[in-house]
This record gives structure tokens, sequence and C-alpha cells, in this order.
């Protein structure tokens, strides 16, 4: 479903250093399947995350990313998104003014849009989103409130997985989506992320601990240090990650 | 309340997709024959104008002050606007439909003069203020639950309908053209023309004293609450000519109205002039709310054409107690020098004024608020949001006095600047006397640019680039929207999406 090939990738953001930060990623993600991705900070993470959903800034300078068989590195943001590309990101962004709900609906229209499919109805909008909202323990009425604004961390992160089950995209991108939530959070929020894994989806998930692969287990995990995939293996090698650390696989593979 | 904001919020950037094609679809011109004054300004241009009205003689007088006062005046030139001098004896200062005298009802008004104001959804038939279409009949059920707008169309300088004017005289409310009231209610015109902004008030005010159109004229009677929406809708349309509306709304004691203004002009590669003078009274324990959606054209991106709009806006809270409240949002012009005023004379009177001011292009702003505290515990609000996007600028300039006798004086100012892109510039001046130790003034104010990460963000989830700018604009302008009544705040968001088309990517 999703085939980087050789990935290299480089920042050309003002004030960002001007050095490659992806070196080559190679990584094949089939649909149905949910793969890890572990490494130490400042590995890349985050950045081949970007440069999947399109972020400006962040450029391939050679390989391939394809999904669904199409060359994703050639589309506008937004029409990754209609195709069913969903970050939830490290970092949410606060959008002052705008409420959750008509951020939410703006941007479930405007995918049906490009896909030529018809709006959803405002009770169908609503029904599905207090349904959604209850999976997730959400306080209904964060959902009038200015997107993110004033939300703790953990609140912002069940945000993000909220917008997801709204939008049931097809390659599910999550960064580090269990930092800053507390455990019982954790499961539910992990709850919700399962109910989406089906046989026409994928999932990538970054994480640095194991306690959240123990709610959503992997099939693979890869390790990814200095731009490049290190190790892959089974569920396995984030348990040996979490008893040995990142340098002795490091080490070894240097 | 909220949810139905949130849904509108979202039904909008939809229904504006379809206006893409052509940014200003208020830029048409009425092909229709007109009656002019001679081209330039002398005093028989003066009395031209006034005999076209038949006025009686204190007016023609007030108006030949006014034109000589003007003479020796200097046109300002301290706010940061820049535009090649103005021939003043370059236009005409009156043009109407031929006829437009005449017209005693709405059968009699031209079918073009009707049309437009169908194209540009302004309703001119009370059944149509009730359900939008024609020929759908109200039960009278829908017509209690229905917000009604009762309407004056003034096109170029003459108003040539005005609707609901009966119903409203069945309460004791006068709603009519300045021309006609200055006929039947001479007294009462006579008695509050020009005591809020003198005729020797500014350059603009002055020129307006003296070549004044049409506008409209309100009078609410003690303790009535105006059962509907007022409206004014302004059009330009006659080439070379300039609009100089007039209008006066009082609020006797314990009234209260909710007034709205609108305005267009078509797309004229020359400037055309626009200098308006309102004035507003309050009495006692009497509340104004005035809101404005200012669209006129603003000029092409390269700066060609466009509206010059140097209006004076004043209202005096005149008794205790009373209350009013400016809303503007101003997209269009290529000039905006517009400073809508309170004057808290009243004990415990309320000012407030909401601004949004978006220029694009090559558009230029400099608006702002007046607020003098001249009575005891009178308190006053400034919220602007000010979007400047494209090769425009945009300025928020304030003043905030506090006078002697006026205790307990507060004032909260929150003044907000979003750049899009980094070819446009956004100044805040916002001015303070103070007289007072027991004043409490507050004064708060941010500039941001819009922001890469939640354009990003926005579109990450889907949504295209255009319509995230929208987005995030109608975000950073939420609260000032939420002043507007209704039926207007959809407007205004539209008119926000619509004008700042094209100001990324
Ligand atoms: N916007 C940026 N400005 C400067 N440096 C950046 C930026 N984004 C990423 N980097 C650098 O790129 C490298 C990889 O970062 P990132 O992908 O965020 O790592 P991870 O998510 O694995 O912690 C780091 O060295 C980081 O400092
Ligand atoms: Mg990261």
């Amino acid at each position: 479903m999703l085939e980087l090939k050789d990935l290299h990738a480089r920042l050309t953001l003002e004030g960002a250093p001007d050095r490659a930060i992806l070196n080559g990623v190679t990584l094949t993600v089939p649909a149905g399947e949910v793969h890890a991705i572990m490494g130490p900070n400042g590995s890349g993470k985050s950045t081949l995350s970007y440069l999947l959903a399109g972020r400006p800034g962040y450029q391939a300078t050679s390989g391939s990313a394809r999904f669904l068989g199409e060359d994703l590195l050639s589309l506008e943001p937004e029409a990754r998104a209609a195709k069913g590309v969903f970050l939830s990101f490290q970092y949410p962004v606060e959008i002052p003014g705008v409420p959750v709900m008509t951020f939410v609906r703006a941007a479930m229209n405007a995918q049906r849009a490009s896909r030529g499919e018809a709006e959803i109805s405002a009770p169908d909008f609503l029904k599905k989103s207090r349904a959604i909202a209850e999976r997730l323990r959400m306080d209904p009425d964060m959902l009038k409130r200015p997107l993110n604004v004033g939300f703790s961390g953990g609140e912002k992160k069940r945000l993000e997985i909220y917008q997801m089950l709204m939008l049931e995209p097809r390659l599910m991108i999550l960064d580090e989506t269990d930092s800053g939530l507390d455990i019982d959070a954790l499961r539910i929020v992990s709850e919700g992320v399962n109910a989406l894994r089906s046989p026409d989806r994928a999932m990538l998930v970054i994480t640095h601990y194991q306690r959240l692969l123990d709610h959503i287990r992997p099939d693979r995990v890869h390790v990814l240090s200095a731009g490049r995939i290190i190790a892959s293996g089974g569920p396995e090698l984030a348990l040996q990650l979490e008893s040995e650390g990142y340098d002795a696989l490091i080490a070894g593979a240097g | 309340m909220p949810n139905v904001k949130e849904s509108i919020e979202a039904g909008t950037i939809e229904a504006v997709r379809g206006l893409e094609a052509d940014r200003y679809s208020e830029g048409f011109v009425t092909d229709i024959e007109q009656e002019l004054a001679p081209r330039g300004l002398t005093p028989d241009t003066v009395r031209f104008i006034s005999a076209k009205k038949e006025e009686p003689e204190w007016l023609l007088r007030w108006r030949l002050d006014a034109f000589e006062r003007w003479r020796e005046m200097k046109e300002p030139d301290w706010a940061l606007l820049s535009y090649p001098p103005i021939d003043y004896q370059d236009a005409h200062y009156y043009a109407a439909p031929k006829n437009a005298a005449k017209y005693k009802s709405i059968d009699d008004v031209p079918k073009e003069i009707l049309d437009t104001y169908a194209k540009l959804g302004i309703p001119l038939r009370e059944q149509e203020v009730l359900l939008g279409v024609e020929g759908a009949r109200e039960t009278a059920a829908a017509a209690r639950e229905t917000p009604r707008i009762a309407v004056d169309a003034v096109f170029d300088s003459v108003s040539v309908a005005t609707t609901f004017k009966e119903e409203l005289a069945r309460v004791g409310v006068i709603f009519m053209s300045f021309s006609e009231a200055v006929r039947e209610h001479p007294d009462l015109v006579r008695r509050y023309l020009g005591t809020v902004v003198p005729p020797t008030d500014n350059f603009f005010a002055t020129l307006n004293s003296a070549v004044f159109s049409d506008g409209t004229f309100v009078y609410i009677p003690k303790g009535v609450r105006c059962p509907m929406e007022l409206s004014t809708y302004f059009r330009m349309n006659a080439r070379g000519s300039g609009q100089f509306e007039r209008t006066l709304i009082i609020a006797d004691e314990g009234s209260y109205v909710s007034y709205l203004e609108g305005c267009t002009a078509p797309m004229r590669d020359e400037n055309q002039l626009h200098a308006a003078v309102v004035e507003l009274v309050a009495l006692e324990g009497a509340e104004i709310r005035y809101s404005t959606v200012q669209n006129w054209w603003p000029g092409d991106s390269e700066g060609k054409g466009g509206v010059y709009n140097f209006v004076t806006k004043r209202g005096d809270c005149r008794g205790a107690r009373s209350r009013i409240s400016w809303t503007q949002v101003e997209t269009g012009s290529a000039i905006t020098w517009k400073y809508p005023s309170c004057i808290l004379r009243g004990d415990e009177s309320v000012g407030e004024f909401y601004s949004i001011a978006v220029t694009n292009g090559r558009q230029q702003a400099d608006t702002g608020t007046k607020m003098i505290h001249l009575g005891r515990n009178t308190r006053s609000r400034i919220i602007s949001k000010g979007i400047s996007a494209g090769r425009s600028n945009n300025t928020y300039r304030g003043l905030v006095s506090v006078h002697p006798r006026a205790s307990g004086a507060r004032n909260f100012t929150q003044c907000d600047s979003l750049l899009i892109g980094s070819s446009c510039g956004a100044h805040t001046v916002p001015y303070i006397e103070n007289r007072r130790a027991d004043a409490q003034l507050e004064h708060e104010a941010t500039t941001t640019r819009l922001s890469e990460d939640q354009l990003f963000y926005a579109r990450q989830r889907g949504v295209g680039e255009e319509q995230a700018v929208a987005l995030l604009v109608n975000g950073f302008v939420r609260d000032v929207i939420q002043k507007l009544p209704m039926e207007f705040a959809v407007e205004a968001q539209k008119l926000l999406e619509v004008s700042l088309e094209g100001s990324v990517g």
C-alpha cells in the first residue's frame, strides 16, 4: 500500500540545517499492516512523516514514495489527504477562533468534494461526531472550542485521533501520539485507533515506547537512525530496544 | 446560538466557491438615462443640488455656509495614505436616474434599477424581504418568525425606494430618505442636523455638508424598540460622479434600533470619491447599533481605479445610560479614511467599536475610532482586526480621550493585525489623552503573520489552500463577526473570503 524506495530528503526551510535528514529510506507497508518506527531523537522520524504528508520545506531529493501505486510526492498536501493520508501531529497546531467541529466539517467536506462525493449533512455529521467523542471519552463541549487552543498536551493528542476517526483515512501516520497521554487515556485512544485497523488500511506508528505497542500491536518494527533504517524485525525488536536501548543497535549497525 | 454560527461558517465556504470566477461580482454598470449636475464645484453646484431636492431656504444657506468654509480648508494629510492629488473640480456632484424625484411607489422605479438591486440581492419588495423569493406567500406565523429588514435604496444621489415605511410609521418610527425627511419632518431635521458632526468639522465633512445628496433619516420615538432591522443600501453607478450621502439617526429616550449600511460600486478604472457623514444621537437610556458592510470597488490588483472613501461617522451618547455601538466590515475601496466615533456625554453611557478591515492588492486603509469620555462612569470598548494581504497597507488609528469630569471612565482596546504574505504593511497608532487619575485604560495589540504551520495543518486535513486561508481568517475575526446581526454575518464572511482570494500561493 505504501512503498518507499531509497528516499533521501533535506530541509529547504529558512534557518534549518542545510544537510540531508533522510539518507535512503526503503520501506513497504502492505495493506492491513501496522508498522512501528522507533529511533533516537533527531533521527528523522517526524521528517519522514512530514515528507509523506507534503509539508512545504521538506524536500525529497531522490528516491520515491508511492501510495496505492501513485506517486505521493507530486501531490499537494490536500490531495494526499483526499486520497486518505492522515498525519497525527507530534505537535498539533492551535487555530484560534475556529471551533473543532467547524474545522473538521470543512475538512471532511473538502475531501469529499475532491473525491466527487456529496457533502455530509449536518445531522449525520453531528451524529458521527457525538459517537466518536463518546468512544474517546471526550467532553462534547471541547468540540465547540477553538481547535487546540488552551488544550492540554493529552487533550490535543486525543483530538488528533478524534479527527482521524472522523475522516477515516487509509494511511495513518501517528507521530508520538502517546506522548502526553496518561495510562487510561493511552488505552482509550489505542482502542480508537485499533477500531480503524482493517485489511484495506495501513498504519505507521512512530513511538519511543513499548507501552503504546502493547495496545497497538505492530506487524513490523523498524529502527531509524541518522535518516536510515538500520534494523527491521517483528514485535520482539521493540522489546529488545526497550531493554537494551538504541546505542547497542546503532553501534552494531555502524 | 453558537451552533447556528458554526454551521454558517462551514456553509459559507461552500457558497463562496461559486464566486471565484470574478472576485468582485458587484462590479457591473446599470445602463440608464441620467441627470447630472454640470462638472465642477461652485456655489451654483450647491444651489443646483438644493433646487433638485426642493429644499427650504435655511438648508440652502446651511450648505452655502459650509461651502464657503470648505474653500478655506486644507485636505488632511496625517493619515498613512498616499494617492495623487484629487481634482475636486473634475466630478459631477449630483447624478440621478432621470425622473427619480417622481417615483411614488416601487411600481414607478425603472426596471433597470430594480434589476440592479435584484442582482445585488437587495430586496425592494416587502414580500421578498419576508421569504427571500418572489411570489412566495407568507403565513402570519412565518411573518413573525422570519427576521425582516426594511431597506432604503440609494442610487447615486437619490433614494429610489424605501420599504416598510407604513408599518414602521404605525409604531411611530420614521424611516425615510433624508430628502424626504427635510420635506416631511423639517423641525426634527433642523434640530439635529450638524449637532454631532458640525458643518466645519473636517475637510471631507464640510465638503459633504455643502453637497450632500441623499441618505437615510431615522427617528425612533421614546420607549420604542424598533420592530425590525433598518438598512440603507448605497449604490454608486454614474461615471465621473461622487457620492455624498448624509445619514441621521435619532433614538429618543429608552428606545432601541439596529441599523445596517451596505455599499457597492461598478468596476471603473477612474477613482470615484465617496465622502459621507453619519450622525447618531442617543438620548437617555437609548441604544443604537450601527453596522456597516463596506464593499466599494477596491480597484484592480495593480491599483487602477477604485473608490476613495473619506467618511465621517460619529455618535453622540447625549443622554445618561445611552449606548452606541459601531460594527464595521471594510473590505472594499481603494482608500479608506474612516473613524466612527462616540462622544460619551451622558453619565454611564457606553460606546463600542468592532472593526474588521481587510486590504488586498494595492488597497490602503487608515481606520479606527475615537472614544471621547466626557460623562461620569462612561465605558468604551474597541476591538479592531486588521488583515493585510498583497501589497496593501492597513492602519489602525484610534483615540481614547478622558476629560476631567469623566470620573470612573474605563476603556478596553484590543488591536490585532494579521499579515498575509510579506509585501503588505500593518500599523497600529493608538493615542491616549487622559486627564483623570482614576481612569482605567487597557490596551492590547498583536501582529501575527498567517502561520505556515496552521496552513499546513489545515491542508493536511484536506482543506485546499485558499479555503484554508479563509478558515483561518474567519477564526481571526470571529469575535467581531459575532457582533453583526445574523443575516449580515453570513454576507460579511463571504466578503472576507472573496476579497482575500489570490492572496496566497
Ligand atoms: N524545522 C526544522 N528546523 C531545523 N532543524 C530541523 C527542523 N526539522 C527537523 N530538523 C532537524 O532534522 C533532524 C531530524 O528531526 P526530526 O525528524 O524531527 O527527528 P525525530 O522526529 O526523529 O526526533 C534533527 O536534527 C532536527 O534538529
Ligand atoms: Mg519527532
